[in-house]
């Protein structure tokens, strides 16, 4: 009892922020009368925040360098702008008209980071920069008025579902095997963590409470599967998403990128002197949020069904904040994209729950600022207690 | 009235296990020069802090007499209020206000907190034409040199009417001339009854201008000399700042020392922001397989610009000069290549330039051989941690596992996390900037073994320490540098602390 104590204590930032979300969503559950957990609402809540924690996962990545990027919310304004006119002027198929997309959003990343990286022009002053030239391009190519409708295959991204492939009838068969799918391979990866964590003598936590997190996470798993499948199954985007947190948790933990993209936020000059080539990590960085910037224009396009001169207005605050929320140190070096992950849902669920509350935007504004202040000082608080 | 301006009587300062001095007298005439000498380390500068109250009255024991008075200073002002000011080696100008708004930084000429700027710069230029500065008030300090930014420095000290004025190595960033313009312009101050404590490595310019000369060593008081009562030379000086006995505080080594396999020639390198400065002059060098070699010399005379430089270009601009590896030229334009040719270095800084303190040992230990612990750049964390688990048992690295953060280590065991990163990378020259810089002694004896493990498999060490008796101790042949150049080259068998010196302060 006393280790499960502990290991708790020791723990706290990593599950605080977790247990913050879930409370919060049963607050609101309780207070919306049990809408906000209903099939249609969660798979409206995935599709609302999709773009959002798209733009987070590169966010954090900068954050981790101890930069920020002010322009995503512009750039998203921008690509959604070209794909439109590609797609519905030109009419280029949507397959290619997304890999063009997605190259600009690389070309724009790579002309920001030249100045980060190799001008060495703060990030702060590049990205305010970015902002503003992206958003007058964006205004500039799209003649101040807006672009629609997208073929239909295209707006399949962000409003589609997976096909049942075995015709379930008001349950959704395919949803609830990936579903089961998924807990397995989750049980197995944990054994295998464990198996190894054992082998290197590790203190690894005791088996009743790895027992019950097990069960805990498949339970959660099964549930939200079992949701999904009532409703229309689950959402292509969802998917997406998925595949997307996979690939940079695993960028993040395993890969030598990864280490190099944490040791440059931890200390640069001592990762220079180690052999990391900071300057050219900085620049992939970059690189890389624009193009998941361009991903997250598309996705944003694909819902909205139109391309306008007024999209992604802030966006760049809310990946910002939902990875300051999600643990990420404003001065680098740490933050993870499960966590960044938890913050923008945390985010993603109130402004869920207070619209259903017929809050207006003006009160979800400033409480959302409260919540990112309060995270943010939580944070600093366990840390000071720990150290 | 005594006949002494300021008197500090029996001043003992204790750090967490360190007594830093001890039992320390000082006393100055009114109206001389007195010069502060010893090693690095020796107590100088703590003394320094204790009289003008950085370290503040209670956390020191003793008494200090100021002028008669006895004195209990909290901070630095109360000091000042009564005119001792210290000038202290980093130069604390803003370099982005001009010389005016520098001299009365913190005791404005305003009224009612609007500045009269008038005022201002009329007592400037008072205070300019005293030390002898022709330059403008309103010139911005960045525009200005060194040794004219020095003399602000004084100019501000004479604004705060100045009873006692302390320079800390004041000339250790001048070239001749303006040392000689700054040493006159000591002596005219003491016409004008102005006393100073002078703290200098530069024994030349010590005995030419000082009238008394209070030499510390390990925090002790060792002896005071006077100008008209002793003999004031350089060697007795020396004599009196070395004559201490070496005990067994080193691990014996059989040498074996096979060829030369890391040679430097013609090394020259310039500052990164004053591009006009050499920092390094024409340095050469080589180290032989098995072989300890030192590079003694002070702070500031260049040893880690030199390494740093060499290692992958990382400090300086217009670099020129050749590397030769086993006989071949090499070419080490990025810390990357300087790996590859098996260079490590390993940094006097660790907490800035060695380690990323809010990451674990096993992080930090990998940092700089991730590529061979990985495949297709996926790491292989099982490898990882049994390299790291290797190095933490053998360095006797004490920490409850390898996944505890670096920063909440002790100096010591820091020191061999930042080695055993270094040791990884499978390096057949090491450099080691001040390994043993801040760590208890048993730790150091640690470090002295690990090095001597080390050369024993015929890699070769460039050894730089401050710590004369760490680079007779260890080496087997010693390089001394003094401003940018190597001044002489020792056997280790009879080589002496005074040999070291005369080299080091350079004649």
């Amino acid at each position: 009892m006393k280790t499960l104590k502990a290991m708790f204590k020791s723990n706290i930032r990593q599950y605080g922020m977790l247990i913050a979300l879930v409370s919060i969503a049963l607050l609101f559950q309780i207070i919306t009368e049990g809408v906000l957990l209903k099939p249609l609402n969660i798979t409206n809540l995935i599709l609302q925040n999709s773009y959002i924690l798209v733009l987070a996962i590169g966010m954090l990545l900068v954050i981790i360098t101890g930069n920020v990027d002010l322009s995503v919310g512009s750039v998203v304004a921008f690509v959604g702008a070209i794909s439109a006119i590609l797609m519905v002027n030109m009419k280029v198929n949507f397959f290619v008209a997304m890999i063009i997309s997605l190259l600009i959003g690389a070309l724009i990343g790579a002309w920001q980071g030249f100045w980060i990286a190799y001008v060495k022009i703060p990030a702060f002053i590049v990205t305010l920069a970015g902002m503003l030239i992206f958003r007058g391009l964006t205004m500039v190519v799209l003649k101040g008025t807006s672009i629609a409708p997208f073929p239909e295959a295209f707006t399949k991204i962000s409003s589609g579902f997976i096909p049942d492939l075995f015709g379930g009838q008001g349950i959704h068969i395919t949803t609830i095997i990936i579903g089961i799918i998924l807990s397995v391979i989750i049980v197995i990866l944990e054994l295998n963590n464990r198996k190894t964590q054992l082998k290197y003598n590790f203190e690894v936590p005791p088996k009743g409470f790895m027992i019950a997190k097990l069960v805990g996470i498949i339970a959660v798993i099964l549930y939200f599967s079992f949701v999904f499948a009532s409703y229309k199954g689950l959402p292509n985007i969802l998917i997406l998403l998925t595949v997307l947190i996979i690939i940079y948790a695993f960028i993040t933990n395993k890969t030598v990128p990864g280490r190099h993209i944490y040791a440059v936020g931890g200390n640069e000059k001592a990762a220079k002197l180690s052999g990391v080539k900071s300057a050219k990590v900085l620049f992939w960085v970059f690189v890389n949020m624009g193009m998941l910037s361009a991903l997250s224009g598309l996705i944003f396009a694909a819902r909205l069904n139109a391309a306008t001169p007024k999209a992604g207005n802030g966006f760049e605050l809310d990946a910002i904040a939902a990875c300051y929320i999600g643990g990420a140190s404003s001065t680098g070096g740490i933050g993870t994209v499960v966590g960044a992950m938890v913050g923008g849902l945390v985010m993603g669920v109130m402004n869920n729950g207070m619209s259903i509350m017929g809050l207006g935007i003006d009160w979800q504004q400033a409480i959302k600022g409260l919540v990112l202040l309060i995270a943010v000082a939580f944070d600093l608080f366990t840390k000071s207690k720990s150290s | 009235m005594s006949e002494f301006i300021l008197e500090m009587r029996n001043i003992t300062k204790t750090f967490p296990g360190v007594k830093a001095l001890d039992n320390v007298n000082l006393k100055v005439k009114e109206g001389e020069i007195h010069a502060l000498v010893g090693e690095n380390g020796a107590g100088k500068s703590t003394l320094m802090k204790v009289l003008s109250g950085v370290y503040p009255y209670g956390t020191y024991e003793g008494e200090i007499f100021f002028k008669g008075k006895q004195c209990e200073f909290r901070d630095i002002k109360q000091s000042e209020s009564l005119g001792i000011v210290i000038i202290h080696q980093e130069l604390a100008l803003i370099p982005y206000l001009s010389i005016a708004e520098n001299i009365f930084l913190g005791n404005e000429q305003a009224k009612n907190g609007v500045i009269n700027w008038n005022n201002t710069i009329s007592k400037t230029t008072e205070l300019l034409k005293k030390v002898g500065l022709d330059e403008s008030p309103n010139t911005l300090i960045t525009n200005i040199g060194v040794g004219k930014q020095q003399l602000v420095e004084i100019a501000k000290a004479l604004s705060k009417e100045v009873k006692l004025l302390i320079l800390d190595e004041p000339t250790a960033a001048l070239n001749e001339d303006d040392s000689e313009n700054l040493l006159n312009l000591l002596l005219e101050f003491k016409k004008q009854g102005i006393s100073s404590i002078l703290i200098s490595h530069k024994l030349n310019e010590v005995s030419k201008v000082a009238d008394s000369i209070t030499i510390l060593r390990d925090g002790k008081t060792i002896e005071t000399l006077d100008k008209e009562k002793d003999d004031i030379t350089e060697d007795r000086i020396i004599k009196g700042m070395v004559g201490r006995e070496l005990v067994d505080r080193f691990p014996k080594r059989e040498p074996n020392i096979g060829e030369v396999i890391f040679e430097v020639k013609n090394w020259t390198v310039y500052h990164p922001l004053h591009e006009d400065r050499k920092v390094i002059d024409n340095v050469s060098f080589n180290i032989r397989k098995g072989e300890i070699v030192g590079i003694a010399g002070l702070m500031g005379a260049g040893r880690t610009e030199l390494a740093m430089s060499i290692f992958g270009k990382s400090y300086g601009k217009k670099i020129s000069g050749q590397i030769y590896k086993n006989g071949q030229e090499i070419h080490l334009s990025s810390v990357n290549k300087a790996i590859e040719h098996g260079l490590a270095y390993v940094t006097e800084d660790r907490k800035n330039y060695g380690l990323i303190l809010i990451d674990s040992i096993k992080s930090n230990i990998s940092l700089s051989s991730l590529n061979k612990l990985s495949k297709n750049l996926v790491v292989n964390q099982s490898q990882e941690i049994i390299e790291a688990e290797n190095f933490r048992k053998k360095m006797n690295i004490k920490a409850p596992s390898i996944m505890q953060k670096t920063g909440n280590l002790s100096g010591g065991n820091q020191q061999k996390v930042v080695l055993s990163r270094w040791i990884l990378t499978k390096p057949d020259i090491l450099i080691l900037d001040e390994p043993t810089r801040g760590i208890d002694v048993g730790a150091k004896y640690e470090i002295y073994t690990i090095i001597n493990q080390l050369v024993s498999e015929g890699k070769g060490i460039l050894l730089i320490s401050s710590e004369l008796p760490e680079i007779l101790g260890m080496c087997d042949r010693i390089y001394v540098m003094s401003e940018g150049r190597i001044t002489g080259e020792l056997d280790g068998k009879d080589a002496t602390q005074e040999k070291i010196m005369k080299y080091v302060v350079n004649q």
